[in-house]
């Protein structure tokens, strides 16, 4: 029964992982620009098929091209599609966003069609390994180990570093962080490679689970973890991972706790969930500072 | 427009000729022409919705005019990234300060620094935390825990720190209780010792014309009178033209 409740646990923690680190992609680029980037969904996708590509060579080489696919994109779109609507109206943005979001997806489509391939990718991972006791799969370990690091890694990169300092700014008031001499341009793109960063170990840790590569791969993920970021409180970095990881542990727990009978209705309790939480406090778990955008 | 530009001490820091600000349809400044000189210290001011921040936001490269054109020292700013022009020697503590509340003192004063790649800004940091305690002992906390003329302080220290020329203020006195005001225009007053020109927007005209060589009283958009702060305190036209009833009598004061 103890070994069963900290299966679950462990379960949880790491698809609640999985979820901070797709929240935290969102949320920085939120952050910095007001924009919900639902083409983070294309950034895990992407990497999803470099793996797919090299993962037959060396895992090793499969998670650089996993990353370097997903920052490449990430810039790319930066550069061609979010840049020249710096500054529109967060409305103008979300369409922008959901519009590039379908073109790599549809494009993806008509390139490689819209059948998933199987992918054995660190296979070796999904053995079970005895800790206690307990049985415990061992990739859900490195999973939660990743995502333990991504985060205190991304911690690290904003509070110790120079251009993470600049980017705290430009997320608290991108205005002002200009005036002082902050280069918008520099610190978009930032955020916009860590977030294919994240999004490329994201890609990798789902692969590695699921076996599959797809078009449409990333997509729920996404929006269960924009849920997570709103709940967090949108614009917090802490909110976001957090919220996150609690969408993603409640997802499991509700899997694990609810009868066998209102399991397909799991969606239904979690946005139901989501709903209570926003009623109680509108600005998320962790709300952002003042949102300004201008002097 | 009239020619409102007059005479600037020494050599021409900041020239703006024949500034448009525009919103929409609506002219928040109507052709200001306005040159500082290096070390000069102008004060702007008039009433609520003057056009007095547009001004200041056009110079500082946050807003693009309409028209008109903003040198410094020769160069137009036009065309300039807003990250480029606190590297022309230009810094703003815009109105209500923008300090960032989330973000410690320290690391608000570090940022002050983005411009410079000098190695002196740690001792320059230190000398802020010499001249101003109450920011040394909070360095670590969070700037939106200070009080509001701390707050003023700290955005004036950040301004500085990107080693400017010209300082402009927006309404630095705003929400502030006199003895504090007190001690900003006395900071002030160090910092155009030192030989920083300054471009002060007030509605706190007393405080302002202390502290100035020129005035400019501004209305509805345009410099109504200018010249030196005893000339306008003198002028006979300086309430109307303060409350802006000079420019359309039928409007009736602000």
């Amino acid at each position: 029964m103890m070994g069963q409740a900290i299966q679950v646990l462990v379960d949880a923690v790491s698809v609640g992982g999985l979820y901070a680190l797709t929240a935290l992609g969102i949320g920085l680029i939120f952050g910095v620009m007001r924009l919900i980037n639902f083409a983070h969904a294309q950034l895990i996708m992407i990497a999803g098929y470099a793996v797919l590509l090299f993962f037959a060579q060396s895992a090793a080489l499969a998670v650089l091209g996993a990353v370097v696919g997903a920052v490449l994109l990430a810039l790319l779109i930066e550069r061609t599609a979010f840049r020249p609507l710096r500054g529109a109206d967060p409305a103008t943005l979300l369409i922008a966003s959901f519009a590039v979001s379908f073109f790599i997806e549809k494009t993806m489509i008509m390139l490689v069609g819209s059948r998933p391939k199987g992918v054995d990718f660190l296979s070796a991972l999904a053995r079970q390994v005895e800790i206690a006791g307990v049985r415990l799969q061992l990739l859900q370990l490195v999973t939660i180990l990743v995502s333990v690091v991504l985060l205190v890694a991304t911690t690290w990169f904003l509070k110790s570093t120079r251009l993470g300092l600049e980017m705290r700014a430009a997320a608290e008031n991108f205005r002002m962080a200009e005036v002082l001499g902050i280069r918008a341009n520099r610190v978009i793109a930032t955020a916009f490679a860590i977030s294919g960063l994240l999004a490329a170990a994201v890609a990798c840790l789902f692969v590695a689970q699921t076996g599959l590569v797809q078009p449409r791969m990333g997509l729920q993920l996404v929006i269960i973890a924009f849920v997570g970021t709103v709940i967090g409180g949108l614009g917090s970095l802490p909110g976001a991972a957090f919220g996150g990881f609690l969408v993603g542990v409640a997802t499991i727990l509700l899997q694990a706790l609810l009868p066998p009978e209102l399991r397909v209705f799991r969606e239904a309790f979690l946005f139901l969930a989501v709903a209570v939480v926003l009623v109680v406090r509108p600005q998320g778990l962790i709300p952002a500072r003042g949102l300004k955008e201008r002097i | 427009m009239t020619d409102h530009s007059d005479k600037p001490s020494g050599d021409s820091l900041v020239e703006v000729c024949g500034l448009v600000v525009r919103y929409g349809g609506i002219a928040a400044v109507q052709g200001v022409d306005l040159r500082i000189g290096a070390g000069e210290a102008v004060a702007i001011v008039g009433p609520n919705g003057a056009g007095k921040t547009s001004l200041l936001s056009a110079i500082a490269g946050i807003v693009r005019p309409s028209a008109g054109t903003v040198e410094v020292s020769g160069r137009p700013l036009a065309g300039l990234a807003l990250s480029d022009v606190v590297r022309q020697g230009i810094a703003l503590v815009p109105e209500g300060r923008n300090i960032f509340g989330s973000l410690t003192v320290m690391e608000n004063l570090r940022l002050g620094a983005t411009p410079r790649r000098d190695a002196s800004v740690a001792a320059d940091i230190d000398r802020v935390f010499a001249d101003f305690p109450i920011l040394g002992e909070r360095r670590d906390q969070p700037a939106g825990q200070l009080s509001g003329g701390e707050q003023q302080m700290l955005a004036i220290a950040r301004a500085m720190l990107s080693k400017p020329r010209l300082l402009m203020l927006d309404e630095p006195s705003l929400g502030l209780a006199p003895t504090i005001v007190d001690k900003v225009y006395e900071l002030l007053g160090q910092i155009r010792a030192q030989g920083v020109a300054l471009l002060v927007v007030e509605q706190n005209a007393a405080r302002a014309f202390a502290l100035a060589d020129r005035a400019c009283v501004m209305s509805r958009g345009v410099f109504t009178l200018t010249g030196t702060p005893e000339e306008i305190g003198r002028h006979e036209a300086f309430d109307a033209a303060y409350f802006g009833v000079a420019m359309t009598p039928t409007a009736g004061a602000a």
